[in-house]
């Protein structure tokens, strides 16, 4: 039978030469190197310039790099609209993404259950995040208008606006942008809108990981309604949740368009977040070292988050 | 206890008859076997007794109560999973404990509920581990203890054995049982493996296709199979069936021998041309073809592993099949019918 080792082929082990597809070592790096070569320079090199202009005293006129300390932060934290829009952050990022997340929930669990016109349901809700986030942003500008809102208008048609006594006011307009606090809630709500699809996509893969037979287990069990998805689903999709949460936080933290678009942070710094701070101060002031202490400032929080993400991620692998 | 009827159930996907018009009751306390091939509907009919699967038309009833179109928590049924369906997320006493916080059982009493439920299943010590902490085994006893804790009037399992290795499968079915004879819970069972369903039957419910084929004892199918689909569909290897003047002979590999052991006058004989046999330790299976112009079919014999047969591949010899363990067929249909060899 082994007639094979006996014969005129060469052994198999003569030949020593393997190519470079045989070598996974120098592959695996060659293949990752482009990756690699794409964080330094778009993130590592910008970072590191970041930390180093943060301690200097450049300015878009004077870009000579002279160290001063830590005096950019001193003075940047000393500044009352920095430390306002530190607080609108905040806000901006937890009241907008407790709203995601709850509103992805809910749509999540009503795209889990069959009915016609499924499809299209699925397309609407997917359709702002196909949008470029500038247009969206600005198709709410116009809808948001002082003068034109369509939304005023069908108020006024609805009687609650416009007239003496009316429950909205007197006024023919709301002035949603130009009211802090409406100024605030449009642009939360702006960004919820944004983030939804997102949130709602993997809220939906966490719902169909649940395995059937343990929600038929909790059915026959006795768990109906609220029941179910308190101590059932919720539960099991906890690390999910808190993924979409984490994700939609980083987004929020980081985002611009939505508040530089609607209010360019006003009225009176009333939406000023820390990323357009750091644009309005950095770019437009030019005064570059303080722009990227602001920007820095995040940095920590930020650090944080995407380690927790990675760990949640991690957990929920596991169970 | 309670008695669980289906009246002319089925459950239709599409075009796909799952399950095509099932009549079908239990007796009080019965342990009943849903037995068939992959996709024959079984399944589908316990989730509709179950409640989890709405039939497309016919009634499941209760007790006498129609429970059709009621939810699973008010049937009053347990059901074990194939893949038991625990609760990941919670620990063993949670899992045992949910059923009865659900039904609001008083607060006070769960523990003991629970301690009596895990005891009979030996899982006490396991209380405060996490599913993915325990072996096969014992994450069925946990769907066992999970199942039977608030005493349900019918029992419904499907394939819970299946997960489980062959060893510990044999010593969980005879568990299994003893415990359902000290309940008297009226359990119905599904599975494919027809040894399980042997075993463990007060009855067995074949099905194919949607269809009940036979209901019967144990003994009663695999002796009287009523169609050529049963018979070869229970046992292992299945019955053998050859083509014997316009009418399908049916007899088991155990009771075709070789025809020296055989009473000539009781006994039916054919030349059997054998290639090829197996020794399994405790019984051996020759494999071989009759071939004659009146009956030709490719058949098995089981001899026990005990028995010395001077037999050699290649050859035919004489074996034969006693006339009263001969059945027969209808070559058109299937099902069985009087008959009798010259």
């Amino acid at each position: 039978m082994n007639r094979g080792y006996e014969g005129t082929v060469a052994a198999p082990y003569e030949s020593t030469s393997a190519g470079i597809k045989d070598r996974q070592g120098t592959l695996a790096r060659l293949m990752i190197a482009p990756a690699i070569a794409y964080i330094v320079a778009l993130i590592g090199i910008p970072f590191v310039m970041a930390i180093l202009y943060s301690l200097s005293d450049v300015t878009t006129g004077d870009p000579s790099v002279d160290l001063v300390g830590l005096r950019n932060y001193r003075e940047v934290f000393n500044d009352p609209v920095f430390r306002l829009s530190l607080k609108n952050t905040c806000l901006f990022a937890l009241v907008s993404q407790t709203l995601v997340i709850v509103l992805s929930r809910i749509l999540a669990t009503l795209l889990m259950k069959e009915f016609r016109g499924k499809w299209l349901a699925r397309f609407l809700v997917m359709l702002p995040w196909t949008a470029p986030i500038a247009l969206g942003t600005i198709g709410w500008l116009w809808m948001l208008d002082s003068i034109f809102s369509p939304i005023d208008w069908l108020f006024r048609r609805a009687g609650l606006l416009g007239a003496p006594g009316d429950l909205l006011g007197p006024m023919t307009n709301l002035y949603w942008l130009g009211e802090p606090v409406l100024a605030m809630a449009s642009v939360i709500f702006v960004h919820v809108w944004r983030l939804l699809p997102l949130a709602t996509v993997i809220q939906l893969a966490g719902l169909s990981s649940i395995s059937k037979e343990i929600l038929e287990a909790a059915e026959v069990d006795g768990a109906a309604g609220w029941r179910k998805t308190l101590e059932i689903t919720i539960p099991l999709t906890l690390p999910i949740i808190g993924i979409a949460f984490l994700f939609g936080l980083v987004f929020t933290f980081t985002d611009m368009t939505v508040v530089y678009v609607l209010t360019r942070g006003g009225p009176v710094h009333s939406t000023q977040v820390l990323s357009t701070w750091t644009f309005f101060k950095g770019i437009e002031g030019g005064d570059l070292a303080q722009g990227a202490a602001i920007s820095l400032f995040l940095f920590p929080v930020l650090a944080g988050v995407a380690a927790l993400l990675l760990r949640m991620a991690r957990r929920a692998e596991v169970t | 206890m309670a008695v669980v009827e289906a009246r002319g159930i089925s459950r239709h996907f599409g075009e796909v008859r799952a399950v095509d018009g099932v009549n079908l009751a239990t007796a009080e306390g019965e342990f009943l076997v849903l037995l068939g091939p992959s996709g024959c509907g079984k399944t589908t009919l316990l989730r509709m007794i179950a409640g989890i699967e709405e039939p497309t038309h016919g009634d499941i009833l209760i007790d006498g109560h129609v429970v059709t179109h009621l939810p699973p928590r008010v049937r009053n049924i347990a059901m074990v999973f194939q893949s038991y369906a625990l609760y990941p997320h919670m620990t063993v006493y949670k899992n045992i404990a949910f059923p009865l916080r659900t039904r609001g059982m008083d607060k006070a009493d769960i523990p003991r509920k629970v301690e009596w439920a895990a005891s009979m299943f030996g899982i006490e010590k396991l209380k405060h581990r996490k599913p993915r902490e325990l072996s096969g085994g014992e994450r069925q006893r946990v769907a066992l203890a999970r199942a039977v804790v608030r005493e349900p009037s019918v029992f419904l399992l499907d394939e819970p054995l299946s997960n489980l290795d062959a060893k510990l499968r044999a010593s969980a079915r005879e568990e299994l049982r003893q415990f359902q004879k000290r309940m008297g819970f009226t359990t119905i069972y599904v599975t494919h493996d027809q040894v399980e369903a042997m075993g463990l039957g007060d009855r067995i419910v074949v099905m194919h296709q949607g269809r009940i084929r036979q209901v019967g004892l144990p003994k009663e199918i695999y002796d009287s199979p009523a169609d050529t689909f049963v018979a070869t569909f229970l046992g292992s290897p299945p019955m053998n069936l050859i083509e014997h003047d316009g009418i399908v002979v049916g007899f088991r590999p155990e009771n075709f021998l070789p025809a020296d052991r055989m009473n000539g006058d009781e006994s039916v004989a054919y030349p059997f041309e054998i290639t090829y046999m197996e020794d399994l330790g405790a019984e051996k299976l020759i494999y071989g073809n009759i071939r004659e112009r009146t009956h030709t079919g490719h058949v098995v014999s089981r001899l026990p592993g005990n028995v010395e047969a001077p037999i050699e591949q290649g050859r035919t010899y004489p074996f034969a099949a006693l006339r009263r363990d001969l059945r027969f067929f209808d070559i058109k249909t299937g099902l069985r019918t009087e008959g009798s060899l010259p």
